[in-house]
């Protein structure tokens, strides 16, 4: 990544005014870096559509962008081969639209991808539909035919926006020369406003094609879109009150708690009234997992503990969460004696799935200082305290890996955990090996978790983990743990990574089945394989290898430590094919719809 | 399992071994007595929204209904005094949360300005056209008087009637008419506007927007509007 770490971006304005103040007192010098200066903040101007959508980018602040070329995208690549913005060419547009969302997770500014009219936004489809429901901020800008062959069914022609309005924050079709880099300024904006998410602008040929001299707009939302950032006093004075009395509080931190950059306030809030503190999935890190207070993760196949800890609370403070079924389990039965207090920036959030009480709609890191200033004394919990810790002993999640069996999955987990830094970013794709990098990695830093949760998308692992790399910084190492399924979805992205020179490892928990479907078969279909079953897989080492990338392989636990060690150390995209132990299954679980309480251990509690 | 001995899992309390809390939620999430069970039933309410006059704007709204599995009576969309405005009103069936949610989802559409539920006693109104076989007009037309239909066409064999008014009205005259033989009917849906001063959905004012939000939420979640009647 040395290249990216050279490159300097040039809209950055505090830089220019940097040089200019330091250069003052040698006034030749300034004079020279003046006028280089003025060549890059004045850039040629603006002579058609397509280059008025890459000064929108530009004028954004956006570095980088991931794509594929096509017929009707040509015009904005064309002007794409002017600009200071580095273009990642994906191997697949499913993949554009995952890296994106990965860099907008990482960055936390919106990720951008670009795809061609007809298959090239179809293609795209997926990872919309994911960052829609996971609100990661991204702007998608696709081709289309010319406005004249709009509706005739014209050659590589899809109605995009039709096609993506279910999945999209906001979608437009841009009619205007003159108004299409403000349609892009104002995606950029929406994107990341609010409650983030994908938007997409969808961009006729003749549009990007035709002369205009008009600058876009600087980002901004439109005007019917209206954000509250502080909730109503009087539920925050009210909710105060109900936490200082309560008996046994708990925090339950979701990922709008990372998109609102509010985990350092929710720390301080938590340690400072010492309330046991419980995340959703997309919450991983926004809780430091190694603090006595952290109960980990709630859910289907949350810890013990956390399920414990949520069903059994009085007070629930949930932040940046929407109650997702696979969190709730049985609504009947979820934090069933708890009043809740729900914070979040969507008013469609509160009380759609579990009724708030307290209803407070805001930004989470305001709303959580106001009730900081509002919370006098801390609620009386010490016994509440010690029964959260005694659960943790209860229901520990440690593990058997005996000697004499294929290799647990969780012990290369944590092997890969403590071969790497505490801001390490991890990646996956979803399956069995997903619940186990949740379960079994310490999180401890918000923007290191990077998966599909809402939508559950198999191959976004490895397209997810290049968007994490190009937006992480240098000494963070990024960890795709996969399985050989998903990894079978989207592995032509290891072009990608190894042309680029991705530093990235990738852990194929190879078990030979799509093993989340084949548990759930052992466990709910008499363990009838229908279709679950590989058989033969792939030698990801070696192929890994013929793409030009390095290749491992563990078999044993002997060799665990030092490959891991190994790839981790080379610099470049790396595969491990991990055989493990194909009959491991993940515990707890509840099953859906089931009382969160009621967790099973072993197959046989199901 | 291929390996009958070797059993994985975690230890801990088995299920049974573990206390479990008396509450209880109902279906919509809110907290109940499980003895008195109480779910909400749904009604019949009008929503009206005041929108971006655009293309694709119906398109969003109604996709969102169908997406979310709102039980939708009838939706109608027209322009409004203000040419760049249009007017959708729905009609809906849901329990309070249900129609609480999609208020809250409509109101989410960039091209939406503004969304309002309607007191009962707003002005509703339909309108439907109905041919029927006027083989004897007098009879025909008495009842047309009868509720106030307006003839908009007549043949030697057929007239057309329009009838506006309240969908019982509406119902009660196609009823009367069926006995000439109905040949055709075209409905709309419904339309409706506040009464007096009352605005029905307006833009609203940015900064009363704000602080408003989660007060109309609290209010609402703890006390729901009243039901409406049909007229
Ligand atoms: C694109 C897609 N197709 C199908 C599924 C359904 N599904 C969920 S988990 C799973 C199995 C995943 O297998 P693998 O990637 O090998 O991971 P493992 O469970 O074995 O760790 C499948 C098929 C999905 N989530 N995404």
């Amino acid at each position: 990544m040395s290249e990216r770490a050279a490159k300097i971006t040039p809209t950055d304005d505090d830089e220019q005014a940097d040089d200019q103040i330091t250069d003052s007192a040698a006034p030749d010098a300034a004079t020279e870096t003046e006028a280089e200066a003025d060549s890059e903040s004045t850039p040629k101007p603006v002579t058609n559509g397509a280059e008025s959508v890459i000064r929108a980018l530009e004028n954004a602040g956006v570095e980088y962008a991931f794509g594929v070329q096509g017929g009707a995208i040509m015009p904005v690549y064309d002007a794409l081969y002017d600009s200071d913005i580095t273009h990642i060419t994906m191997a697949h547009e499913q993949g554009a639209s995952h890296a994106a969302d990965a860099y907008g997770i990482v960055a936390g500014k919106p990720g951008i991808c670009l795809a061609t009219s007809g298959p090239g936004a179809t293609n795209l489809v997926t990872g919309l539909a994911d960052a829609d429901m996971d609100s990661d901020p991204m702007v998608a800008l696709t081709g289309q035919v010319a406005t004249d062959f709009v509706g005739n069914d014209a050659f590589q022609e899809t109605d995009t926006t039709g096609v993506t309005t279910p999945v999209t924050k906001d979608n437009t079709f841009s009619t205007d020369p003159d108004r299409v880099g403000t349609d892009v300024s104002e995606a950029f904006a929406l994107a990341s406003e609010g409650r983030p998410g994908p938007t997409l602008v969808d961009l006729p040929k003749d549009i990007t094609k035709s002369d205009t001299e008009v600058e876009p707009d600087a980002p901004k939302t439109p005007d019917t879109y209206e954000v509250q950032e502080e909730a109503d006093p009087e539920i925050v004075a009210a909710a105060a009150e109900r936490i200082e009395n309560a008996d046994r509080p708990a925090l339950l931190l979701g990922g709008g708690v990372i998109k609102a950059e509010a985990s350092d306030v929710c720390r301080e809030f938590a340690i400072e009234h010492e309330i046991p503190v419980i995340t959703t999935m997309p919450g991983l890190g926004s809780f430091p997992e190694d603090h006595e207070l952290s109960m980990e993760m709630a859910g289907m196949h949350g810890t013990g503990y956390a399920n414990m800890a949520i069903t059994h609370c009085d007070t629930l403070i949930g932040i940046g969460t929407r109650f997702d079924d696979r969190l709730t389990g049985g609504i009947e039965t979820f934090a069933p004696d708890a009043e809740l207090i729900h914070i979040d920036i969507d008013p469609a959030e509160i009380s759609k799935n579990i009724h708030a009480d307290y209803p407070l709609i805001g930004d989470a890191a305001t709303v959580v200082e106001q009730l900081q200033a509002a919370v006098d004394s801390s609620p009386q919990a010490t016994k509440w305290r010690a029964q959260c810790q005694q659960w943790k002993s209860d229901y520990s999640m440690a593990y058997d890996a005996p000697e004499d069996r294929p290799v647990q999955p969780e012990f290369v987990v944590e092997a890969l955990d403590e071969a790497t830094s505490d801001n390490a970013i991890v990646t996956t794709g979803v399956g069995q090996h997903q619940m186990w990098a949740c379960q079994y990695w310490t999180y401890t830093e918000p923007r290191t978790w990077v998966s599909s949760h809402g939508l559950g998308t198999m191959g976004y692992g490895l397209p997810a983990a290049i968007g994490a790399r190009v937006a992480a910084d240098d000494d963070q190492e990024v960890i795709c743990i996969d399985g050989d399924g998903s990894f079978l979805m989207t592995l032509q992205g290891l072009s990608v990574a190894v042309r680029e020179n991705l530093d990235i490892t990738v852990a194929v928990l190879n078990n030979e089945y799509i093993g989340m479907v084949r548990q759930w078969q052992d466990a709910f279909f008499d363990g009838r394989h229908s279709a679950s079953d590989y058989g033969w897989m792939p030698e990801f080492d070696k192929l890994a290898e013929a793409f030009g990338a390095q290749g491992y392989r563990i078999d044993e636990y002997d060799d665990v430590a030092d490959t891991i060690q190994e790839a981790i150390a080379y610099d470049g995209p790396s595969v491990i094919d991990v055989h493990i132990d194909p009959q491991a299954n993940v515990y707890p679980m509840v099953p859906s719809g089931g009382d969160n309480g009621q967790f099973a251990l072993t197959e046989d509690q199901l | 399992m291929t390996d009958e001995t070797y059993q994985q899992g975690l230890e801990g309390p088995p299920p049974e071994e573990r206390p479990t809390p008396a509450g209880r939620r109902n279906k919509q999430g809110i907290r109940i007595d499980p003895e008195v069970e109480a779910t909400h039933e749904p009604r019949r309410t009008v929503i009206s929204a005041l929108v971006k006059h655009e293309p694709g704007v119906l398109a969003e709204a109604s996709g969102l209904f169908s997406r979310r599995q709102f039980n939708i009576e009838s939706l109608t969309v027209g322009p409004t005094k203000n040419d760049d405005r249009a007017r959708i009103t729905v009609v809906v069936e849901e329990p309070d949360p249900g129609i609480d949610q999609i208020k809250k989802q409509l109101r989410k559409l960039l091209p939406v300005i503004s969304v309002r539920e309607l007191e009962p006693d707003a002005m509703r109104r339909e309108l439907a056209l109905v041919k029927v076989d006027a083989h004897d007009p007098a009879a025909v037309n008495a009842v047309a008087d009868m509720y106030d239909a307006k003839t908009v066409d007549s043949s030697p064999e057929t007239a057309t009637f329009e009838i506006t008014g309240a969908r019982q009205k509406i119902n009660a005259a196609v009823e009367t008419f069926s006995q000439f033989g109905i040949r055709e009917i075209s409905r709309t849906g419904l339309t409706a506007l506040a009464r007096g001063t009352d605005e029905t959905a307006a833009a609203p004012s940015t900064d009363d927007a704000a602080s408003t939000a989660d007060k109309a939420n609290q209010q609402q979640t703890q006390q729901y509007t009243q039901t409406t009647t049909d007229d």
